[in-house]
């Protein structure tokens, strides 16, 4: 079964917060959502879960309780423990009693808090926090898993950690959809949807999203003009001709996934500024 | 300095509730209150009973407000009249001395009939008019002790703010943590969330009122006369009530310090205009309106007629019939507002979202 978005758009008021989206995910794999601040990830896993009702398009999701969904910010008890949460999110979906307690023995097992039981929420690092938030959406084994930005702000060891029970996740079967600002994790999924101001700029594997990039990519030593389609790569600086011409004398480079992102974004941000000329 | 002079009001520019409370609300308290506030009373219902029941109310003037008339009736219709609350004064005539039973529940009622009694027959005797023989008998409340009338009040005072402000925090708290969003997506339906988010309040609320009850027993003598059933019928309609308003304060509040603010707006004009310190009969009729849409005046009535007078079920329907109006309207509207905030994707009519989700499941 696929789960996802189909020409879905959102609008708070007058605006408009998500713009004929697409995405979808399957049983056993990852799809990452990947974009700025404001570029309408959350809105487009809120809409995924059913928190945001849709202006137009359609959502496909299973019944709640497959569902497994941390949001951006908490998804925990702070006055709770650690054990305390994980009973009321095992009960809130159905589970108790001693196998609900083994599973959650086990998660715990595996994202280093089993020694963690009786400390409350709010006493946990904040990758810990976000470790069990993850392990509460984890408990009722969903098929769908929706995961908002959960390894913003926390170190690269928990960061590596947390990607580890996603896989997990999906390798025992479910559909995971995971938003991020980390470029480098979305290498690890087998779709992206990039997003920026609402608008879907690219969708497919990374692999097909570096093939699909318009132009020719260069490096030179100097930022180049015209000015917005170079940025600075360590000593060097990355060069994109939109048209393909590379101006002479510049190295033709074959694009990585960051490359292809960043591109993305300037084709998609000249597209908006046609649009809006042409309005 | 300046630097923060001016960041202080444009944050306090952003407040507006925090605006409204130090601006709009003292003078909107100074105007109420000062119109409520009132301890003398001008006027004092009383019946007057007995063979003799005509010619002494033709005698009975202002404060008297004389509200009925029975020549049949004797002594125990009279103590009905003020046990059900009909009147704070009964004369009961047709024996010497007359007898004026007051109803001791009624301090300052009472304290003011007793110094109208007296000046009424100085009066009278200065006139040179023969005034038969009068008799005072205070029922109730025989000492007129201010605590007996107080504890059955504060009851319902410290149930609304167990109701109300706790109430909001708590739900508040979840709104702050993220977690209501989170509990939006999980199987458990609206229903099962407020249902599971007020009855340990309600639980909580029903121990502190048999604390607090058993505490006025025991240390200030407190008469508990009445039907338990009664009152705690009362104290649970009540209770609702104020669950519904903590919920409602909740649900138009981002934080705790927003709830704390609002549960206080409602909280303050409970306690002094819903009879608790001045009596809502001496309150200008322009503001008397407010006590009788505050549940804390219904309640009081019931807990003071239960706890001191043995005041009958079938006689405090008026109060309970209110209570269970304002606990449909004020619960009510709690849950629709709370369920909105739990059914998100249900808000926009039929959302193709639900459509496609009755598809998948």
């Amino acid at each position: 079964m696929t789960w996802g978005l189909e020409s879905a758009s959102v609008r708070f008021g007058q605006t408009t917060a998500l713009q004929d989206v697409t995405v979808a995910t399957e049983p056993s794999t990852v799809t990452v959502v990947v974009g700025g601040d404001g570029a309408g990830k959350s809105t487009c896993l809120r809409a995924l879960v059913g928190l945001v009702a849709l202006s137009a398009g359609e959502a496909r999701r299973p019944p709640k309780r497959e569902i497994g969904y941390v949001p951006a910010v908490g998804g925990l008890y702070p006055d709770l423990t650690v054990d305390e949460n994980l009973a009321f999110s095992g009960g809130a979906y159905g589970r108790k009693g001693a196998g609900s307690y083994a599973t959650s023995s086990a998660i715990l097992e595996r994202i280093g808090l089993a020694d963690a039981r009786s400390l409350l929420g709010g006493q946990l690092s904040g990758g810990m926090q976000r470790k069990l938030a993850l392990a509460m959406a984890l408990l009722h084994e969903p098929a769908l898993l929706v995961l908002d930005e959960p390894t913003t702000g926390i170190d690269p060891v928990s960061r590596f950690e947390m990607w580890r029970m996603i896989s997990r996740s999906a390798a025992g079967g479910a559909a995971v959809i995971v938003s991020t600002t980390y470029v480098d994790e979305a290498q690890r999924a087998s779709s992206v949807l990039l997003l920026e101001q609402g608008r879907a700029i690219a969708m497919g594997s990374p692999f097909s999203i570096i093939e699909a990039i318009p132009g020719k990519l260069g490096v030179v030593s100097s930022p180049a003009q015209p000015a917005g389609l170079s940025w600075r790569w360590g000593k060097s600086w990355r060069l994109w001709a939109p048209s393909g011409a590379l101006p002479d004398g510049v190295e033709p480079l074959r694009p990585g996934f960051e490359d292809a992102v960043v591109i993305a974004s300037m084709a998609g941000q000249q597209e908006v500024q046609l649009d809006a000329g042409t309005r | 300095m300046w630097a923060m002079i001016v960041k202080e009001f444009r944050q306090l520019r952003r407040d507006r509730r925090t605006l409204a409370m130090m601006i709009v609300l003292p003078v909107l308290l100074l105007v109420i209150f000062g119109y409520a506030a009132r301890f003398n009373i001008s006027r004092i219902s009383t019946v007057v009973v007995g063979p003799q029941a005509e010619q002494v109310a033709a005698h009975l003037h202002l404060p008297f407000q004389v509200v009925e008339i029975d020549p049949d009736a004797g002594s125990s219709v009279a103590a009905l009249r003020l046990r059900d609350g009909k009147a704070v004064v009964a004369v009961v005539t047709g024996s010497s001395p007359i007898q004026f039973l007051m109803d001791g529940t009624q301090l300052f009622a009472v304290q003011t009939a007793e110094s109208a009694l007296g000046h009424m027959v100085q009066t009278a005797k200065a006139n040179g008019i023969r005034v038969p023989p009068i008799a005072v008998r205070i029922l109730y409340n025989p000492r007129l002790i201010t605590s007996w009338v107080l504890v059955p009040g504060l009851c319902g005072l410290i149930l609304v703010f167990i109701g109300t402000l706790i109430t909001s925090l708590g739900v508040v708290r979840e709104r702050q943590a993220g977690t209501l969003e989170q509990l939006a997506v999980t199987p458990l339906r609206p229903w099962d969330v407020i249902a599971g988010k007020i009855a340990p309040y309600l639980l909580v609320a029903a121990v502190d009122l048999v604390v607090i009850v058993g505490v006025g027993i025991i240390l200030f003598h407190v008469p508990f006369i009445g039907s338990v059933a009664t009152f705690g019928l009362g104290a649970a309609l009540f209770l609702l009530v104020t669950l519904g308003m903590g919920i409602l304060v909740s649900t138009v509040s981002q934080n705790q310090g927003q709830a704390i603010q609002l549960a206080f707006m409602v909280m303050l004009p409970q306690i002094l205009l819903s009879g608790l310190i001045f009596p809502v009969s001496s309150m200008a009729v322009g503001v008397r309106w407010i006590a009788y849409v505050l549940p804390l005046t219904y309640f009081i009535d019931i807990s003071r007629g239960v706890m001191l007078k043995d005041t009958p079920i079938g006689a405090l329907w008026q109060p309970l019939l209110w209570l269970s109006v304002l606990a449909v309207v004020v619960l009510g509207s709690a849950i629709l507002r709370f369920r909105r905030d739990l059914a998100p994707s249900a808000r926009v009519g039929k959302a193709p979202a639900a459509t496609a989700e009755q598809v998948a499941a």
